[in-house]
C-alpha cells in the first residue's frame, strides 16, 4: 500500500515535470489574473478586498489545476492503473500530489498579487499556514470531485458546479484565518479557525478516502 | 385502505397546523411579534427538508452497499422533495424577513447556509442528468450525495458560530426556544414537523410509483 502511493506521487510529479506546458499554464493563469487585478485596482489598501480578491483568484486557479487530475488520464490508462493500484492509494497519491502542487500555486498566487497590488499581510507565518490548510482542503474536495467529473461529459464546467457550495464552509473559515493574519491579529485569536480547518480537512481526507473505491470500481 | 391511514394524518396535521397556527394565542416577542407564526410553516418546512435529505443519504449509502436500482431511485425522489420543501423554505424565509428585517435577503449566516444547501441540491440534479448510462449515474452521484451532504451538515454547524446572526435563536434575537414556558407554540409546531414530512413521504410515494410504471412500460416494450 505504501509502496504503490510512493510508486503514484512519484509518476504524477514526473509526468508533471515532463508535461511542463501544463504547469507553464497555471502558472500563467496565475500571473495573468493578478496582473488583470492590477490593472483594474491599482493598488488594493482595502485588507478585505485584497483578501477577498486572492482567495478568488486561488479558487479558480485550484479548480483549474485539479481538474486534469483525472480528466487526463485516458480511459485506457485508468483501466491500466486499476490493474495495478489499489484505488485508496491512487486517490491518496492524487490528493497529496494536488495538495503540493495547489500549495505551490497558492505561494506564488501570494508572491505575484503582492508584487502587483501590493501586500497587506502583517503576519506572513498565519497567512502561509492558511495557504496550507487551504492547499490540502481544496485538494481533498476537488480531487475526489474531479474524479466524478471527469466521468461526465461537460467536467470542467461541472467541477465548479460540484465544487463551489461544498468548498464554502473551507473558503468562509480560510477568509477569516487570512483576514486576522493580514490584520496582524494574534494567534490566541486565530488558533480556533487552525482548529476548524485541520477538522475539515480530516473530514475532507476520510470521505475521499471512503468514498473513491466506489466510483473507481466499475 | 388501512396502510393508506398515515396519509389522512398528514392531512390532518398540516391543515391543524395552517389553521391552528393562525388563530391560537402566541407570545408577544420584541421585532417577532406576530410574524412569530411564521414558526409553523418556515421553521418546519426545513426541518422536514432536512429529514428528507437524510432520507436520501441514508437510501444513498444504501445503493452503495447494496446496488439496487430501486435504492437510487429512492435517493433521488428523496432529495427531490427535499429541495422542493428548501424552496418552499427559502420562499417563506424570505417573505418574513421582508417584514421583519425590511429587506427579502440579507447577508446572514444562517441565509447564506440555506442557500448554498440548495446550491449543492441543483448541483446534485445536474450531475444526475449529465450521465446517459444509468448504473453509472447511480453509483457517481450516490458518493456526491454523501460527501456533500456530511460537508454541508458541517458547514450549517461552523458558520453560525463564526458571525452574529440576525436570525431568531442567535446572537441573543429572541426565539421559540428561549421560551420554554410557553407549550402553546409546541403543540403545534411538532405536529406540524411531522405533518409536512408525511406529506413529502406522500409526494415521494407517488413518485416512486410512476418511476416504476415507467420501468415497467420500457420493459414491456422490450
Amino acid at each position: 500500500m505504501f509502496n504503490e502511493f510512493t510508486a503514484l506521487l512519484s509518476k504524477e510529479v514526473k509526468l508533471e515535470w515532463r508535461n511542463k506546458f501544463a504547469l507553464g499554464g497555471l502558472l500563467l493563469y496565475v500571473v495573468s489574473t493578478a496582473f488583470v487585478a492590477y490593472l483594474s485596482f491599482k493598488k488594493i489598501v482595502d485588507i478585505p478586498v485584497w483578501n477577498a480578491l486572492f482567495w478568488i483568484i486561488f479558487l479558480f486557479g485550484a479548480t483549474n489545476a485539479v481538474a486534469k487530475a483525472f480528466v487526463q488520464d485516458s480511459k485506457e490508462k485508468q483501466l491500466y492503473l486499476y490493474t495495478l493500484a489499489s484505488p485508496q492509494a491512487i486517490i491518496l497519491s492524487k490528493m497529496v500530489y494536488n495538495g503540493l502542487l495547489l500549495f505551490v500555486i497558492s505561494v506564488l498566487t501570494y508572491i505575484v498579487f503582492g508584487v502587483l497590488v501590493g501586500n497587506p499581510v502583517q503576519n506572513p507565518t498565519m497567512y502561509l499556514t492558511a495557504l496550507i490548510l487551504g492547499s490540502t482542503g481544496f485538494s481533498g474536495t476537488l480531487s475526489l470531485l474531479s474524479a466524478i467529473a471527469s466521468q461526465t461529459q461537460n467536467n470542467v464546467s461541472l467541477l465548479s458546479i460540484l465544487g463551489f457550495p461544498i468548498l464554502l464552509p473551507l473558503l468562509m473559515t480560510l477568509l477569516r484565518l487570512s483576514k486576522n493574519a493580514a490584520d496582524g491579529i494574534s494567534w490566541t485569536m486565530s488558533l480556533n479557525y487552525v482548529w476548524i480547518l485541520l477538522a475539515l480537512n480530516a473530514i475532507v481526507f476520510a470521505l475521499s478516502y471512503l468514498l473513491f473505491p466506489y466510483l473507481w470500481r466499475e | 385502505m388501512a396502510k393508506n391511514w398515515w396519509k389522512a394524518v398528514a392531512v390532518i396535521l398540516v391543515l391543524f397546523a395552517l389553521i391552528g397556527g393562525l388563530l391560537i394565542d402566541v407570545p408577544r416577542l420584541p421585532i417577532l411579534n406576530e410574524t412569530i407564526r411564521n414558526l409553523f410553516y418556515h421553521v418546519t418546512m426545513w426541518f422536514a427538508m432536512m429529514i428528507l435529505m437524510t432520507a436520501s443519504v441514508v437510501y444513498s449509502i444504501k445503493y452503495l452497499r447494496s446496488g439496487k436500482e430501486l435504492d437510487d431511485a429512492k435517493a433521488k425522489i428523496a432529495a427531490e422533495i427535499g429541495l422542493f420543501l428548501g424552496v418552499l423554505g427559502i420562499a417563506t424565509g424570505s417573505i418574513w424577513a421582508k417584514f421583519t428585517w425590511g429587506a427579502y435577503w440579507i447577508n446572514d449566516p444562517k441565509l447564506n447556509g440555506a442557500a448554498v444547501t440548495i446550491l449543492a441540491y441543483f448541483a446534485y440534479m445536474i450531475l444526475r442528468n449529465s450521465f446517459d448510462d444509468e448504473e453509472k449515474r447511480a453509483k457517481i452521484s450516490a458518493v456526491y450525495n454523501i460527501f456533500a451532504y456530511v460537508l454541508l451538515i458541517v458547514f450549517l454547524m461552523i458558520l453560525p458560530r463564526m458571525t452574529d446572526s440576525l436570525h431568531p435563536g442567535n446572537g441573543g434575537n429572541p426565539a421559540f426556544s428561549q421560551y420554554d414556558l410557553d407549550n402553546t407554540m409546541r403543540i403545534i409546531f411538532y405536529p406540524a414537523i411531522i405533518g409536512w414530512t408525511l406529506i413529502g413521504v406522500w409526494l415521494g410515494e407517488l413518485k416512486l410509483r410512476l418511476h416504476k410504471l415507467r420501468i415497467k412500460k420500457l420493459e414491456d416494450e422490450l
